[in-house]
């Protein structure tokens, strides 16, 4: 069982600058034939900064982590027991190319179905940008599958 | 050059009213490995088939981030992003290479400002694989 103690836990923030090219990668990635996430001119026209961050990027950025595996560690998880059973975010206003975005992750949460066979640890993420402003709070719950005893 | 979408008027739509829909092409294992290095998840399982096969996998599979990212594409296709409030995800099932996946959304309920949108990829043959639902603000224009 995972040690439950660990509810509460606040890991050390990072910050992640957002990579115009990497949206561009992204919208390539995805099939996102709409210019105004990746043609500066057509988001600048549609009234943005620079090229916006889509609405699910904020989960890569958070993987940007200087160590993405720390939480993992903390908990004693074995990586391929892992899987990822949902994620949410809430939007407090779009970050752009060019900001630079910190993470503040916390592991809200611990519990168990299944007699103790699965086990879920929640984690939220806020994130603000430069200007101290919030962007996101992220919510990422991830499923351990025990081993059989 | 293309204008930003109007929104839509929140007094004109109905409960189960869907969404354009997004119809995609049988998904490739180049998708997969452009999605790695994009998204930034490296996780071999997703690309390297030797590798899945073993984690006791028959074969590569879709990030479920990558799905979550189509239906990304589902809301920013009717509004502005910024109309997304929340977007909330349940992953219920593996995309497989190959898969024809096709991702809908429809009104499920008018709220003051705001109307919640129930989402879902599905392949050809019906079963869900991403369930989901957002919230989006809409303005309520006064027709009087």
């Amino acid at each position: 069982m995972i040690d439950r103690r660990h509810i509460g836990t606040e890991m050390a923030p990072f910050t992640v600058e957002v990579e115009r090219g990497r949206l561009r990668f992204f919208a390539k990635a995805t099939g996102q034939t709409d210019p105004e996430y990746s043609d500066d001119d057509v988001a600048r026209a549609a009234g943005h900064p620079a090229l916006p961050v889509p609405p699910t990027f904020l989960f890569c950025l958070e993987m940007e982590s200087p160590n993405p595996g720390a939480m993992r560690e903390l908990l004693g998880l074995d990586y391929r027991r892992i899987l990822h059973g949902e994620q949410g975010f809430v939007y407090h206003r779009l970050a752009h190319a060019g900001d630079r975005l910190t993470f503040h992750q916390r592991i809200v949460d611990i519990y168990d179905k299944k007699a103790g066979a699965l086990e879920f640890i929640m984690r939220k993420t806020a994130v603000s940008n430069q200007r101290g402003e919030p962007v996101a709070e992220l919510r990422c719950v991830t499923v351990y599958r025990n081993p059989a005893p | 050059m293309t204008l930003a979408r109007a929104l839509p008027d929140w007094n004109a739509l109905q409960v189960g009213d869907a969404l354009p829909p997004l119809q995609l092409e049988p998904l490739t294992r180049l998708t997969l490995a452009l999605y790695c290095g994009a998204s930034g998840d490296h996780n071999p399982i997703h690309v390297d088939s030797d590798f899945a096969r073993s984690a006791g996998m028959p074969d590569v599979f879709a990030h479920g981030m990558l799905s979550a990212a189509w239906l990304g594409r589902v809301l920013t296709g009717w509004v502005p992003q910024s109309s997304i409030r929340s977007l909330d995800l349940r992953f219920t099932a593996i995309t497989q290479v190959g898969e024809r996946i096709t991702c809908t959304g429809r009104i499920a309920e008018k709220l003051d400002g705001l109307v919640r949108v129930q989402l879902q990829t599905a392949n050809a043959e019906g079963l869900v694989k991403l369930a989901g639902e957002a919230l989006i603000a809409l303005p309520c224009r006064d027709h009087s």
